[in-house]
């Protein structure tokens, strides 16, 4: 009898509506770039030009190199913040204090200017000129390296705050040193807290790094850049490196989620849907696993 | 058990956090092969006591022997220097220790849970520490779960994997600190009966637990401390059926009362 009851669902009326006036909003928007003046041909001509690759090759260079640079700056730094030793505690405080609190442009400016009061590099055993060493490259690398260095030590030290201390415990009753115990059993877990913000952090920093674009480094901005001073197409050249920035970021994404399941090693069971999964699921139906 | 040399002998150990005193002057032999169980209210030092031996706390004073070695320190000219980490590392590999939350390692399988130290710290082959490690979770009875993380695992089937990690080293003495405790009741018994064979198989174990059945079957001597001092210690016959001391018939009462015999 209950089975043949029809049931009216609720009408969410609200919800048609707001879904209609968003629809309308983004057509709104879509519009304005069709009737806007743009030189699409434009767009598409510089999209895959020689000149702006190469700019987005030293974007992504720069990115990964300063990233790299601020993982292991983070990861020494956020252990010394941890140490026992009081200086080392101290030491990496003002290292924080210093980097993250002076603005990455000012920095990026303050590294490619350093042979104004260091005109000489002397190593002891080779000199070299300021100049020659402090390359765009060199100072956006410094720059935008200890700035996210400064930022990834107190990601990482949470990450390690975040493991239960019960974990250090039993590793150094097997006999473990403390540097044994860090890597094998401590970061390994720290690492789940730590790669959602270090993901974010990358992202953060592959748009910084059109800021090295004012200590003349070639990067994809300033390609851009070149390129509308010269044929005066600016909106079209600055929608090309949009569209660029925005695809290394969704590559990037990606990238973040594969990384962020392999470290929930032990964590995560069961399946687990992402985007794609979800629409698939939806679509035509999900695999159950109990059989039901 | 008459032997040369005591596995565990503390002399007058103290322990103090600032102000506050947690050991004040803790005597005990524990003999190899011996099993030793340290009954007490909760706050009177026993857990403390069981992490110093293992160096895991600093003591103040006093001096603890395992194995006739000093722990924490090399004594010359009536002077104690502190041990290097080598020297710490050296010595706590040697002494295994089951904790009341398991702490296991959340990212390793159970196998690797239990290879991690021989193969890391003791440089052993991975391949023999995995037949070895096969062995011990036959023993606790998880042969089939080498291959789940922790957290797919039962609390008691994690605290026999965490007795199996401990064991994997080899060591001549194992210390419990509360391994029942944070266990469903109805998975205490699982962990009791692999502590047990364990120790007819004659290993040295210190057992801070609460327990009592398990104290008066399995002990050979039981201590029961309170306020950072041993008040009383004998066979579980001694000490369970004739207390002498006040502080002894006031808990055992208390325990008593609480929880009728398993």
């Amino acid at each position: 009898m209950m089975t043949n009851d029809k049931i009216i669902p609720l009408r969410h009326y609200g919800r048609w509506v707001s879904g209609v006036v968003l629809i309308g909003l983004l057509g709104l928007i879509v519009n304005a770039f069709i009737v806007g003046q743009i030189d699409w041909p434009v767009v598409e001509k510089f999209f895959f030009s020689a000149a702006l690759l190469d700019g987005l090759a030293s974007t992504i260079l720069i990115t990964i190199c300063s990233m790299l640079m601020g993982l292991a700056l983070g990861v020494i730094f956020a252990i010394m913040r941890l140490s026992q030793n009081p200086v080392s505690r101290m030491f990496s405080g003002l290292y924080i204090w210093l980097f993250r609190g002076a603005p990455v442009y000012l920095q990026l400016l303050i590294w490619f200017n350093l042979a104004l009061i260091f005109p000489v590099v002397n190593l002891g055993f080779a000199q070299y000129r300021m100049v020659d060493v402090m390359t765009p490259f060199m100072a956006a690398l410094l720059g935008l390296g200890l700035n996210e260095g400064a930022y990834l030590t107190e990601i990482v030290r949470g990450g390690i705050l975040s493991v239960d201390k019960g974990q250090l415990d039993a590793a150094t009753s097997l006999g473990m040193t403390r540097l044994l115990a860090m890597r094998r059993i401590v970061l390994p877990q720290a690492m789940r807290v730590i790669i959602p913000p270090v993901g974010n952090e990358f992202i953060g920093l592959l748009k910084t790094s059109s800021m090295a674009s004012a200590i003349a480094f070639t990067e994809l901005l300033h390609k851009a850049q070149v390129i509308y001073f010269v044929n005066a197409k600016v909106m079209e050249l600055l929608i090309v490196a949009t569209g660029w920035y925005l695809i290394v970021v969704t590559i990037l994404s990606v990238f973040q989620m594969g990384i962020e399941r392999r470290f929930a090693r032990g964590h995560a069971f069961g399946e687990k849907r992402g985007f794609l999964g979800t629409l698939r699921a939806n679509a035509f139906g999900g695999k159950r696993r109990d059989g039901a | 058990m008459p032997s040369e040399i005591p596995m565990l002998r503390a002399v007058n150990v103290h322990k103090s956090y600032g102000d506050h005193e947690i050991l004040k002057g803790i005597n005990l032999d524990v003999d190899k092969g011996e099993v030793l169980c340290l009954l007490g209210p909760s706050g009177s030092g026993k857990s403390t006591f069981l992490r110093c031996v293992n160096h895991l706390e600093t003591i103040n004073a006093g001096r603890i022997y395992v194995a006739g070695a000093l722990v924490g320190y090399n004594e010359r000219k009536g002077r104690l220097y502190e041990q290097n980490e080598k020297e710490l590392c050296g010595m706590r590999a040697k002494i295994g220790m089951v904790f009341q939350n398991f702490n296991l390692f959340p990212h390793m399988t159970v196998l690797e849970n239990i290879i991690e130290g021989p193969v890391t710290v003791k440089r052993e082959d991975p391949r023999t520490a995995r037949r070895r490690a096969y062995g011990l979770l036959e023993k606790v009875g998880l042969r089939d779960w080498a291959d789940r993380f922790p957290k797919q695992l039962s609390g008691g089937q994690q605290q026999r994997v965490a007795i199996a990690r401990s064991l994997a080293m080899e060591p001549g003495l194992m210390l419990f600190d509360e391994p029942t405790s944070a266990l469903d009741p109805e998975l205490v018994g699982e962990v009791l009966t692999v502590m047990r064979d364990l120790a007819e198989s004659g290993m040295t174990m210190i057992v801070v637990t609460h327990e009592m059945e398990f104290a008066k079957n399995v002990a050979h001597k039981v201590v029961f401390m309170d306020q950072g001092c041993v008040v009383e210690e004998g066979t579980p016959a001694q000490v369970f059926d004739n207390p002498r001391e006040e502080r002894t018939k006031a808990f055992l009462g208390s325990i008593a009362e609480r929880a009728p015999a398993r």
